[in-house]
């Protein structure tokens, strides 16, 4: 809010610059953070906590001023000439609503533009300065912080006010011109007839001053914070007054803040005031708490001499009783946050400074402990990124077809909708990974990245019942060329095998005993260019190559590679500790068998038949080369199969080494294959 | 081309100017030999046992020579071969390097052109701030703790002292999870809009001392603009034993600040307020990037807000049964992403979201 440091001088005067008393409000935590004009006219943006209602006005201000430096703070004391009852009941119908409503009846205005030092203030701190009436009321809400009302007093019907909650089917047109319907939850000011405003938010239309008005009801009351709080969001609608309100008014200050606008009144557009009509329904219990130097130096480390408290809280306008080191302090009907012993400390600390307070660091027994997966999410983090892959986020949130058709696991279970989305695009929560990196590929070739690789970790969600599960993942996607091209040499294309070997180099930093791969895949991947990667049967990765009509309804234009690492399965396995197994001394024998195999024949089985053949000395099966076409059949294959040979104590001897290729080669005949002549 | 003479005279001038004129020729036809096949060419000529120029001298003039001088002249051909064959042997060895220098400069590339990198991954520049933060932090005794994203309204809010429908729970524009309408607001679901529940969850767990950071990812119903974003991260701390004061949080975080920044920062401390922090208290550091004399980072002032903390409000140890007469305790917590627009330069939060390799490559 603006404050006007030349009003603040009205009230209490420091014997201090004003930028010095910005700063020192700013450090004792009325945050002065711009400065606006200069000399008189100079203004300040106060950046003031919710908490702080009572500060949200230039007294408030000045009395923090007074804590400060302690000096004297000018006293409020309207002074109004009565001229009489103002015969004008007031009903409280709903005490809980409204503890107390202060009114006064101002005869024989004339509504006339405002004063010119009255304007003048007003605008300085951005108000628009409406009439002499009607600013009376913005600048006592401005100058103590109580939100008061002037209604036009002869469009009030029946002669009373009720204040009371609103009846089923109400409605009322506002000061803003919008006719808003009531419920019975809102409370209002009503006549005898009409709600004429809607308690502690705006006025009614219909009672408001106008340049025609003659008399004035000038309404000072308070209403509970929760219920204007209630009414204003469900109305949407957010003034001066409600904000206040919502946030704790004075309840102390109705019958002064009533008073102060009609002696603005009078001094502006004359008349004559009557006395006033105080409605109690109820009061309030002021706090009286008490308060131990000893916790002051507990919370704060630091010993604050008791005359210093009691000073400090006694400039807030607290009651002290005491001298200390014990306190009793009666807490000011305008700090409704203040209530506990805590609280006081914050008071007593803010004025005394923070800054004043020795920095020292806790002692400390105890260790630091790892969260239990952390290693693993490292290893698997500095494997990606020693792959080439950089690290990203995305977005948590996805459109509802995304979350159903990228779903990883068989049975999915339910996707997580967000009530109030930020779009229909961000209505529902991830269930994967999948959809947000896809989006950053496109956006990605859209801006002629050609060559792309990303990983992301992080949580997705699904609904399990009335619970939300959330879960660890892990994707990997890769667009683009292996290695670029390039005055080097040719470009290199991604593959799936690309992808393939990335994941077993994942897979390579646990132990992992038997990993098998097979064709189980979601329907958005290639079916024949993808795999699932298995261990102990539990999936711990999909991968391959994006389905060619996904990417293509996605525009993306080049081959794209993803995977899904299932990071929770592969957190149950151990990371692999490495051991040193002794490099044999004999020499390896390698041989090379050239089979034709019927298509259909997969390495996988293979390696399969000559793993069975549990020949100890076999330390390698490798894959050599693979031909199709020529002058081979239909229908067959030729593969070059390569095999190492080596013993941990001895030389092979050519007999074995035969033997066993014979076995090699028998053992591939029985898949059909048969060697190359 | 040279040709063995035959001799008339056998006389050791005259067995010694031959020799001479051979040398010479063969040093001169040994430089003519450049590429190593002209080279093997001139040996076999000279070397060849059959019919090579040594051997002819053999004949010719060792052969030749009359009985009595055949002593002496044997003596001078031997010594004449030595010394061809010496030469013939420094002739290889020049033609050897001369033919390795060729071929080195053959083989000259053009070493301007640029290397071929194999890439590297890249740390994400927001997860790289958070892990110096955490790194910060665990070397001071604090370890990681984590939590859910999705959070019921009691860890949230309640708990954390916002009261159900207190105006402090405006500040935070939550995202709420669907149809959960009928249960008991506690108990309703919404996206953590911060990871104070993961203080709350802690204190559950742990028997004080407590000394934890919850870095992790929030979200809130903020329009994505480019310095809001309904995704981001924070980190916070707690710090739950008998006799913590308001000093201990002030020179905890001073040191931290420090050893982030260097020794050279200052931080600052006025009263703010949270709900479940009783005194609160924004920090603010001395901006670590223009040295106090302003910057677009500290937006001309100097200074740099960067923490919001506070001493743990009572009412929160209430919530998790811990004696607020007995134990006192800080909290603290900061954005990351703010942190790492700052230290980066990143003018635009969207920037963090777009996986654009673009930008991601510029942190390497
Ligand atoms: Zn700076």
């Amino acid at each position: 809010m603006k404050i006007s440091p030349n009003w603040i001088r009205d009230l209490v005067s420091p014997a201090a610059t004003d930028r010095d008393v910005a700063e020192a409000l700013t450090v004792s935590g009325i945050a002065i953070e711009g400065y606006f004009g200069e000399g008189a006219d100079q203004t300040w943006e106060a950046e003031i906590t919710t908490n702080r209602v009572d500060a949200m006005n230039h007294y408030g201000v000045a009395r923090e001023v007074s804590a400060i430096y302690d000096v004297d703070l000018a006293p409020l004391a309207p002074t109004v000439a009565e001229c009489g009852p103002a015969n004008f009941p007031i009903l409280i119908e709903d005490a809980e609503g409204c503890a107390r409503y202060t009114a006064r009846i101002v005869r024989g205005v004339k509504v006339a533009p405002a004063p010119a030092k009255i304007a003048h203030r007003l605008e300085l701190i951005e108000q628009r300065s409406i009439s002499n009436v009607a600013d009376a009321s913005n600048y006592v809400l401005n100058e103590i912080g109580h939100p008061t009302h002037a209604f036009d007093l002869d469009k009030l019907e029946g002669g009373k006010i009720i204040v009371r909650r609103a009846r089923a089917g109400e409605t009322i047109t506002t000061l803003d011109g919008v006719e808003r319907k009531l419920l019975p939850e809102d409370l209002v000011i009503a006549d005898a007839v009409k709600p004429v405003a809607i308690a502690g938010v705006m006025g009614g239309e219909a009672t408001m001053i106008t340049f025609s008005t003659h008399n004035v009801l000038v309404e000072s009351a308070w209403f509970d914070p929760a219920s204007i709080r209630r009414t204003a969001r469900r109305l949407g609608m957010h003034t001066d007054a409600s904000h206040r309100y919502e946030r704790g008014a004075d309840p102390g200050i109705t019958q002064l803040a009533c008073a102060r606008v009609a002696e603005l009144i009078v001094a502006s557009a004359g008349g004559s005031v009557s006395a006033e009509v105080d409605a109690v329904a109820r009061t309030l219990a002021q706090p009286r708490i008490a308060l131990a130097s000893s916790e002051v130096k507990r919370i704060l480390g630091v010993e604050i001499p008791p005359a210093e408290i009691a000073r400090i809280l006694h400039r807030l306008g607290f009651k002290v009783e005491g001298s200390g080191p014990e306190f009793h302090i009666t807490v000011p009907t305008w700090r409704l946050d203040v209530e506990r012993e805590i609280d006081l400390i914050e008071e007593v600390a803010r004025i005394y400074s923070f800054l004043k307070i020795p920095n020292t660091l806790p002692s400390f027994a105890g260790g630091v402990i790892e969260l239990p997966n952390a290693r693993k999410q490292a290893a698997l983090r500095s494997r990606l990124l020693s792959l080439g892959y950089n690290e990203s986020l995305s977005s948590t949130f996805i459109p509802q077809e995304d979350a159903r058709y990228f779903a990883v696991s068989a049975g999915a279970a339910e996707p997580v909708r967000i009530a109030n989305p930020l779009s229909e695009e961000a209505s529902f929560m991830r269930t994967t990974l999948v959809p947000g990196l896809l989006l950053q590929v496109a956006y990605n070739l859209n801006r002629g990245n050609s060559d792309v690789r990303l990983f992301e970790a992080g949580h997705v969600y699904a609904m399990r019942g009335e619970a939300v599960d959330e879960h660890n993942s892990l994707a990997f996607v890769s667009t683009g060329g292996a290695r670029p091209s390039g005055v080097h040499g040719k470009p290199e294309p991604l593959s799936f095998f690309h992808v393939k070997g990335d994941i077993e180099q994942l897979l390579a930093a646990f132990t992992a005993p038997g990993v098998t791969f097979d064709r189980t895949v979601p329907a958005w991947l290639h079916p024949g260019r993808a795999a699932r990667a298995q261990i102990a049967g539990n999936t711990v990765a999909i991968f391959g190559q994006l389905h060619p009509e996904v990417a293509a309804a996605r525009k993306l234009k080049q081959d794209v590679f993803i995977a899904v690492v299932f990071v929770e399965a592969l957190y149950q396995l151990a990371l692999r500790q490495p051991a040193y197994t002794p490099i044999s001394r004999y020499p390896a024998i390698e041989r090379d068998f050239s089979f034709v195999l019927p298509e259909g024949v997969e390495f996988e089985s293979i390696r399969h038949k000559l793993a069975a053949l549990s020949i100890a000395e076999l330390t390698a099966i490798l894959p050599a080369e693979t031909f199709r076409g020529g002058s081979l059949a239909a229908g067959s294959y030729s593969f070059l199969l390569r095999v190492r040979f080596q013993s941990a104590e001895r030389t092979l001897r050519d007999d074995e080494v035969a033997n066993w290729s014979q076995q090699i080669v028998s053992a591939v005949e029985t898949l059909g294959g048969s060697l190359r002549q | 081309m040279y040709t063995v003479p035959k001799l008339e005279d056998f006389s050791p001038a005259a067995l010694d100017a031959a020799a001479a004129e051979l040398l010479a020729a063969l040093v001169a036809e040994s430089h003519a030999a450049a590429d190593p096949r002209s080279f093997e060419e001139f040996r076999n000529r000279w070397m060849a046992r059959k019919n090579g120029v040594l051997t002819q001298v053999n004949d010719l003039w060792l052969k030749a020579a009359p009985s009595p001088a055949k002593r002496d002249v044997g003596q001078r051909v031997n010594a004449l071969k030595q010394r061809a064959e010496a030469l013939v042997a420094e002739a290889e060895q020049l033609a050897a390097t001369a033919a390795l220098g060729s071929k080195l400069k053959s083989e000259t590339i053009d070493i301007s052109l640029p290397g071929i990198e194999r890439p590297l991954g890249v740390r994400h520049p927001v997860l790289r701030t958070l892990d110096e933060l955490i790194s910060v932090f665990v070397k001071m005794g604090y370890s990681v703790a984590e939590g859910p994203e999705v959070e019921s309204d009691y860890y949230n809010f309640e708990a954390l002292n916002f009261p159900p429908n207190h105006p402090a729970r405006d500040t935070q524009d939550t995202l709420f999870i669907a149809n959960q309408e009928q249960r008991a607001q506690r108990d309703r679901l919404l996206l953590r809009t911060h990871t104070s529940p993961v203080q709350i969850r802690t204190m559950e767990k742990l028997v004080p001392p407590v000394r934890v950071i919850c870095p992790g990812k929030v979200h809130r119903n903020d329009a994505p603009d480019a310095t809001h974003s309904p995704v981001f991260h924070q980190l916070e701390g707690l710090c739950v034993d008998t006799n913590i004061t308001f000093g201990d949080l002030k020179g905890t975080l001073d040191h931290a600040m420090k050893s982030l920044f260097g020794s050279a920062v200052k931080t600052s401390f006025r009263p703010s307020f949270f709900p479940f922090t009783e005194p609160s208290v924004e920090v603010s550091i001395s901006c670590p990037f223009c040295g106090g004399k302003g910057c677009r980072p500290c937006k001309q002032s100097g200074w740099i807000e960067l923490l919001g903390a506070g001493m743990v409000d009572p009412n929160v140890f209430g919530f998790v049964d811990y004696d607020p007469k007995k134990l006192s305790g800080f909290a603290f917590g900061m954005g990351v992403e703010r942190l790492a627009m700052m230290t980066y330069n990143v003018d635009d939060i969207q920037q963090f979201f777009y996986g654009d390799m673009r930008f991601l490559e510029q942190f390497a």
